[in-house]
């Protein structure tokens, strides 16, 4: 697999009047060329600032990128210069918002709005956007696009705006694509549909995505592998199958223990207790360790690393260290390990394509 | 559990005008029963009529047609005050956006107190302090929390307090319009877990209107699924999420994305057209198996019953 993006101890910080607060503090990930990582996690744990960072959009002051690199094809776009992100922007990085809502300019044409990237990073003329416009709202699966092209955005509904949000996206067949929660302001069924839209065009694009969304069916649904972020960092990341069917970290098994299965029994959720930290003062040790069950006395003083898992997942718990005690998940994550085990012996025994 | 009815929902309407000659007719003919004790769990989406409904039954809105019986009296009649005010004590609310749903100039004191105060439930400041201290207990809060404004407070903290305020005068049945939807993940448990903690101890009946299916499903005993303001079905929540008959309640289980990446790599997603039904007469709410209701005619019922005679 070919790396396309590769990010190296970002870290960000927002300064306010209460103090610097240290929303990315020293992510590791990469991205292959055609795959899908998901950054899940709760809100402000700094999986929207991480992918702004990446696209350099975060506002300058407050914020800054305090360190670290953003290897995107081996250049690093930390250190380029606002003229130099323009040129990025929009072809090879491109982005879709969560809010189909705002993310339109209601006073633009669609068609303009589409147009705008094509014109200016393709240097096309007006009539040739314009046809590749009508070609890409037809891509995307909006009806009668050579009507509709003249059409403003309050003329189209929620998702049939996020479709136009998706195709301005596309509109340069970009190598990466972030999409930052893009369907969690739809409805079930349009939110199906999205997704399988942005499947569809990258089998036919190969570009890669990096999906944020606290949503873990959707994660489901598309990733191929998972980062999960807590307090500013990747506390567990691995491919899709060892995050759900082997979930290390004890965040992670919040989270998956938190969402009721279709076919769970009555009992309890999984609740994770608390709130996440504050990041203005992170806590010393493990950020986890105060809402963490299994916390040891060393979470409180120490952070864990890395430990390596498989050659594909990593998760920093303490728990992993070779001197930690043997430690039971809770029994929904359990019925979800019992499932891999019993996948991994019918895959050996040949019974499942 | 008792079969007793609480709410009776008969034929409710709410139609709103929205030009001179234009009108939205956001509810359409509601008819259901919820059981005293029961949660009764209202799905659909966005722009369906599951709000309005919501709000209609506690008299937020005038309904356009139809009536609400509660213990046995018709809400809508109700035309002077006192009336309305036991039934206030009854029927409680709890709303989507914990933001908004608190005034920002208010202590949460006085927002938890707001309600015994005008039901004149105490006798004295020290009495109001004590329940206000209990009520905070309740949800999980400190009394510590009494004095601060909500703005200090985070999305599940105001959705607790949010609660408080609905437990304050002691209802008996709580609608609760998306609770959760406003809130992260691993918050929604902990308000879900509270919610039914609360049901338990205090006999609450609730009626839960949501968008997520699976935590509807989990918090349910019964579920109504709502499109274009009318129930196409009605069931147990086991019943409806194994048996689904209309296709628009198909398709709508068949598009939740479940957290398990090999049934979703399996999924096949249903679509809806609602030009799929049989147009030879109007359908009706017909009762196709026991206890489960689907809005169809009667060569669809004929059809339904045969397909899932068996299971």
């Amino acid at each position: 697999m070919e790396k396309l993006l590769q990010v190296n101890n970002l870290k960000v910080s927002f300064d306010t009047y209460g103090g610097e607060v240290q929303a990315v503090r020293g992510v590791n990930f990469e991205v292959n060329k055609g795959e899908t990582l998901a950054i899940v996690g709760e809100s402000g744990s700094g999986k929207s600032v991480t992918t702004k960072a990446l696209m350099r959009l975060i506002p300058q002051p407050p914020g800054r990128i305090k360190e670290g690199e953003i290897l995107f094809e081996g250049k690093d776009l930390a250190k380029y210069s606002e003229k130099q992100m323009q040129k990025i922007r929009g072809k090879d990085i491109s982005m879709i918002f969560q809010d189909p809502m705002t993310s339109l300019n209601p006073t633009m044409k669609i068609g303009n709005q589409i147009m705008e990237g094509l014109v200016k990073h393709q240097k096309m003329s007006k009539s040739q956007a314009k046809k590749r416009a009508i070609e890409l709202m037809e891509l995307v699966g909006l009806p009668d696009a050579a009507n509709r092209v003249n059409q403003y955005p309050h003329q189209f509904s929620g998702g049939q705006r996020q479709r136009v949000v998706v195709a301005i996206a596309l509109a340069c067949n970009p190598k990466l694509l972030i999409a930052d929660e893009p369907t969690t302001a739809l409805d079930v069924t349009i939110q199906a549909q999205i997704l399988e839209l942005m499947k569809d065009i990258q089998k036919k694009t190969d570009s890669a995505i990096i999906f944020i969304t606290h949503d873990l069916g959707v994660v489901a649904n598309v990733a191929d592998r998972v980062a999960v972020m807590y307090a500013g960092k990747i506390v567990e990341i691995g491919t899709v199958d060892e995050i759900f069917y082997n979930p290390k970290h004890p965040y992670t098994w919040g989270l998956l223990g938190s969402m009721p299965s279709l076919d769970s029994a009555d009992d309890e959720l999984y609740a994770i207790p608390g709130t996440p930290p504050d990041l203005l003062n992170p806590p010393k040790g493990d950020a986890f360790a105060a809402r963490n069950e299994y916390a040891m006395k060393i979470d409180m003083e120490q952070e864990p690393p890395m430990f390596k898992v498989s050659d594909t997942h990593y998760a920093a718990t303490w728990l992993l260290h070779e001197n930690a005690p043997d430690i039971a998940p809770p029994p929904a994550i359990q019925r979800r390990m019992e499932k891999m085990s019993r996948d991994v012996q019918y895959q050996t025994k040949g019974d499942r394509p | 559990m008792s079969k007793e009815k609480l709410v009776e929902i008969k034929n409710l309407k709410q139609h709103f005008k929205t030009g001179r000659h234009s009108v939205v007719k956001a509810v359409d003919g509601l008819t259901f029963d919820i059981y005293k004790g029961e949660t009764f769990g209202l799905v659909g989406e966005s722009g369906c009529g599951k709000s309005t409904t919501g709000r209609t039954i506690i008299r937020l809105y005038d309904a356009t047609d139809g009536e609400v019986i509660f213990g046995g009296e018709n809400v809508h009649n109700k035309k002077n005050k006192a009336d309305l005010k036991k039934f206030n004590r009854e029927m409680q609310m709890i709303f989507q956006d914990p933001y908004a749903s608190l005034n920002p100039r208010m202590k949460v004191e006085d927002i938890i107190a707001e309600g015994i105060d005008i039901h004149e439930l105490v006798n004295s400041p020290q009495e109001r302090k004590k329940r206000v201290h209990e009520l905070l207990e309740t949800v999980g809060l400190n009394k510590e929390h009494a004095n601060r404004y909500p703005h200090e407070f985070s999305g599940g903290q105001r959705q607790r307090i949010g609660i408080a305020r609905a437990l304050a005068v002691k209802p008996s049945f709580i609608i609760a319009d998306e609770p959760i939807s406003a809130l992260d993940v691993s918050i929604q448990a902990q308000v879900v877990n509270l919610m039914k903690q609360l049901q338990r101890e205090n006999d609450l009946t609730y009626l839960f209107i949501a968008h997520d299916l699976s935590m509807v499903k989990y918090i349910s005993d019964r579920i109504g699924v709502m499109y274009f303001g009318k129930l196409v079905e009605l069931a147990d929540a086991d019943e409806l999420y194994k048996h689904p008959m209309h296709p628009y309640t198909q398709s709508l289980l068949s598009a939740i994305p479940l957290p398990d990446p090999d049934y979703e790599r399996n999924r096949v997603r249903k679509g809806y057209d609602p030009n799929q039904h049989d147009t030879s007469e109007e359908p009706e709410f017909r009762e196709v198996r026991p206890n489960h209701w689907v809005l169809c005619t009667t060569k669809e019922m004929e059809h339904y019953k045969k397909e899932h005679a068996t299971v």
